[in-house]
């Protein structure tokens, strides 16, 4: 998310959702699968595009919404940038861009006319695959629509440059003007239920909740006075830099709440060394997961329906959980937590969740007017600073979170790692619509139907390799090497092979790159090289 | 927005042009049954459960789709309007399996409610073929028992209009006409996705939840409306809990975001909760294997390890990880415990986006 904070000041989705349905006139949807990993949000599209709303949707692979788009833009893997300066070239020589807007609300557009000059469109096509005409036509549309949305996810963001990929899209949004206003803006669709909540409560490592920075000095006493402790100024480490740090016997003891790395986490091995490597570690799971079995104490835990609590969605809205049945291990989490910490000797002391909201609201100024009882029945979207205030569904109106929005050029980075003669075949990993991560294959009813992977890969490699649906293939990389089924389609290109990563038995990420967005730390799992054998 | 004004059953209302009798006596609070009419979907007027009486017009015509006109009468109850929903129902339950007694849909299904209503409890229609089709229960999710429907097209609509999948048509005709998959395949073999949009709209026990079926009737159910656990769409919807246990998940149209719209996630894959695999008590390793403990026994331990390891190696030898898919309360807490006592700032959490 830090593309989007670093150009707009804040890392959210700008527009509710449903903007979609009621005011888009163009939705232009890049490496997001929407009908597969939100699927509701990808129904909306499709019945937006069938009353008329445009759709171009660029993505290398056929997904579904490519049935009902205007334009399908089939770019090669890892061409986002190209792409995006492809089409911010041609907006410029062309005069299309929304200059008052550029004029009044950004800063440093100079650069970004001078980077985006190299991209004429037959280097573009070259790059990307992508015909000229196709170029022309998109470009042309986005700019000329006076409400046309953006929408990505991990298609974007898991890339080595992810984040650069996301100001490009940033780029595109504010030199054609559609940023604050309904209808418009750039949303990245985040992937789990309350990923945005976890960010918004501070779960990082450079941030207090409500992203206020652990290294300022005012804001750092705010939270010792309220919490009556001296607390750490140095930033502390992402996730990828703990596992190093527990490779290199820094980080000695871990707590890990409901999650499960070794699984969902970018060259598994590595992280399995790391937590081995470890004194001590907690884990506060509902089942004993790959990453449980390398905890000393378990500590089990309450699922959704036997806690209260919020949730925060994709669109910043702050929406209510409730307890519907008793915890089966007999607390809830949060009990769980103010105990382990009362015990060690720092006590935590609440009656409901309500107070631990009105504790972090109270120290988070964009969210001080939610509490339990204005959320009673429809969320909120932050920013909400008082309890008068009615919240806001579109962000950046009039003016940026940051003030003026920086253009941040970027030039092609190409993958960490692409095909070549030993490993002949690009790997692309993502989600399917019946599985999430690591809950849905216990529920009996979904994993009874989808219990295995099945790898896509396009009919002319299959012939190649003489394989056919249900087809059984080792697939190694530099890294790793797992088993699994094929399915031969024609969603994916010709030398690309794409894979889920929801199944213990085929554990994916045990291939995937271990590159890494420099800036944010997320894992390059959308392009890898690999080699598909076929086991007889 | 230009406004009508007209007459229902003697009252005065008012209502925006072009809005249909139907939505008049809505917006008036006066109910008029209905079987395949929803507001989520294009009118289709097919079950003339909701005709009208109109001064003037020797026809009834069927609310859901007969615009308003400036002084019009209408009576929504009128003896000749009865008469007709009574022939309405007759025929409908004339080759009906009257299975009220064991129906899952009992409670919640209009069609027994408005036999109820207008003391419809036998037909005079009966008598003639009934149909006997075969129950398709091919999949884990969606019982589909079409002996029970009565064609009023919410299904069909709902999977085009809602989900866009287009997986269902009708085929056939006359007494064999058919609301269901392209060639009238079971849905497992069909292209469905498994959203339930059809279950949730139907109004008949034609379409019910599988993990529902014999659970308890719709009267007993508890509806606790939550939060989705899987993604980040934020999708609303009502557990439906019995005897403190979770029997199924039932759409609330209130829902923000989502109205009665979810997916197989969603929907269906709730009962990730009662997975045997569950833990319910902490687990402390012994000579590498996992033994059951006492919360007090688990903090114990933690207590002293966290503490000696903090003492010894500082505060950044600590790092914890929390959770894209735990609540706010939570994620905040393992933060606060993070930097105010093991006083690092080490903390973060999965994040794929
Ligand atoms: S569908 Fe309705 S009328 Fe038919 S058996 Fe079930 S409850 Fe009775
Ligand atoms: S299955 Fe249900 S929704 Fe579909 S036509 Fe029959 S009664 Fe109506
Ligand atoms: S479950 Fe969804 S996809 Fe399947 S038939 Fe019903 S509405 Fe259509
Ligand atoms: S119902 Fe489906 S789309 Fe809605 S929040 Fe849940 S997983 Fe996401
Ligand atoms: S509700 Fe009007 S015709 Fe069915």
């Amino acid at each position: 998310m830090a593309g989007l904070a670093t150009t707009f000041g804040s890392g959210a989705m700008t527009n509710p959702i449903n903007d979609i349905s009621n005011e888009a006139e163009l939705m232009l949807l890049i490496g997001t699968n929407t009908t597969e990993a939100h699927p509701v949000i990808g129904y909306k599209m499709r019945q937006a595009a069938r009353k008329g709303c445009k759709m171009i949707v660029c993505d290398p692979r056929r997904i579904d919404l490519v049935d009902d788009a205007d334009y399908w833009i089939r770019h090669n893997p890892g061409t986002d940038i190209p792409l995006l300066n492809g089409m911010m070239h041609i907006i410029i020589k062309e005069g299309l861009e929304d200059k008052e807007f550029v004029a009044e609300r950004t800063e440093n557009y100079e650069a970004l006319k001078a980077t985006v000059e190299a991209y004429n469109p037959e280097y573009v096509a070259e790059l990307t695959g992508i015909s000229v005409d196709d170029l022309y036509t998109v470009a042309r549309l986005y700019a000329t629509t006076d409400k046309a949305m953006i929408f990505y996810t991990l298609g974007i963001t898991e890339h080595i440059c992810g984040t650069r990929n996301v100001m490009s899209i940033a780029n595109l949004a504010m030199l054609t003007g559609h940023v604050g206003r309904p209808g418009t803006g750039v949303c990245p669709i985040r992937g789990q239920n309350n990923v945005q909540g976890a960010c918004d409560m501070g779960a990082l490592p450079n941030v207090f909740p409500a992203y206020q920075a652990v290294n300022n000095d005012e804001i750092r006493s705010k939270f010792e006075q309220a919490w009556g402790v001296s607390l750490p100024a140095n930033i502390g480490l992402k996730i990828p830099e703990m596992f190093e740090a527990a490779h290199a016997g820094k980080v000695k003891a871990m707590y890990i709440l409901g999650e499960n790395p070794v699984l969902t986490d970018p060259n598994a091995n590595h992280i399995k060394e790391a937590l081995e490597n470890l004194d001590f570690l907690v884990v506060q799971e509902l089942f004993l997961t790959e990453t449980a079995e390398f905890a000393d104490v378990i500590l089990p835990a309450a699922s959704f329906s036997e806690c209260d609590g919020t949730f925060t969605s994709t669109e910043r809205r702050v929406q209510r959980v409730r307890k519907a049945i008793e915890p089966l291990p007999g607390q809830a989490n949060w009990q769980t937590i103010c105990q382990m910490s009362t015990r060690l000797g720092y006590t935590m002391q609440y009656d409901h969740p309500g107070q631990i909201w009105d504790e972090m609201a109270a120290l988070s100024p964009s969210m001080a007017g939610i509490n339990y009882e204005r959320i009673d029945q429809v969320g909120l979207h932050w920013p909400c600073p008082s309890t008068d205030h009615p919240g806001t569904p579109f962000l950046h109106a009039g003016k940026f979170t940051r003030g003026l929005g920086i253009f941040q050029p970027s030039d092609h980075i190409p993958p960490g790692e692409m095909p070549d003669e030993e490993y002949p075949f690009l790997l692309s990993t993502g989600r399917i619509l019946y599985h999430y991560n690591v809950t849905t294959p216990y529920s009996k009813g979904i994993n009874s139907m989808w219990d295995r992977e099945q790898a896509e890969v396009n009919p002319l490699d299959a012939e190649k390799l003489e394989l056919e649906t249900g087809s059984r293939v080792i697939v190694t990389s530099r890294r790793g090497q797992v088993s699994s089924e094929v399915k031969v389609s024609d969603r994916v290109m010709p030398g690309m092979i794409w894979m889920s990563f929801h199944h213990t038995a085929t554990p994916t990420n045990e291939l995937t790159s271990h590159h890494l967005d420099p800036i944010t730390g997320t894992g390059e799992y959308k392009v890898c090289a690999v080699r598909i054998e076929k086991i007889e | 927005m230009e406004m009508v004004n007209l007459y229902i059953n003697g009252k005065e209302v008012a209502a925006p042009t072009g809005s249909t009798i139907m939505q008049a006596a809505d917006l008036a609070g006066i109910e008029i049954p209905r079987l395949c009419y929803d507001p989520d979907l294009s009118a289709l007027g097919a079950c003339r459960l909701c005709v009208v009486e109109v001064k003037g017009n020797r026809l009834l015509p069927a609310s859901c789709v007969t615009p308003v006109m400036s002084g019009m009468e209408v009576f929504t109850e009128s003896p000749a309007v009865i008469e007709a929903r009574r022939t309405i129902l007759e025929l409908l339950v004339a080759n009906h399996p009257l299975d009220c007694m064991t129906c899952d849909k009992l409670g919640a299904c209009k069609l027994a409610d408005y036999c109820y209503h207008y003391g419809v409890k036998e037909s005079p229609f009966a008598g003639g073929e009934k149909h006997q089709y075969k129950c398709d229960d091919s999949n884990p999710f969606i019982i589909r028992d079409l002996n029970k429907c009565i064609l009023c097209g919410a299904c069909v609509r709902a999977c085009e209009e809602m989900t866009g999948q287009d997986n269902l048509s009708y085929l056939y005709r006359g007494f064999h006409r058919k609301a269901t998959t392209a060639g009238d395949v079971d849905y497992a073999q069909s292209d469905c996705v498994f959203c339930g949009q059809c279950v949730a709209l139907c109004p008949t026990g034609a379409l019910t939840e599988k993990t529902m079926a014999g659970q308890g009737r719709r009267w007993e159910i508890e509806r606790v409306r939550t939060t989705c656990p899987f993604c980040g769409t934020g999708c609303n919807f009502d557990l439906a809990v019995k005897d403190g246990k979770v029997i199924g998940v039932l759409s609330n149209p209130d829902s923000p975001v989502n109205g009665r719209s979810l997916c197989v996630k969603g929907r269906f894959g709730w009962d990730f909760i009662y997975n045997e695999k569950r833990l319910t008590t902490p687990l402390i390793k012994k000579n590498g294997q996992f033994e059951a403990a006492s919360w007090d026994e688990a903090f114990d331990l933690i207590a002293q390890k966290f503490n000696a390891i903090k003492d010894e190696y500082g505060p950044d030898s600590f790092a914890a990880l929390s959770s894209a898919r735990c609540t706010n309360e939570e994620n905040y807490l393992v933060q606060k415990f993070t930097r105010a006592y093991m006083g690092t700032n080490n903390v973060d959490h999965c994040a794929r986006t």
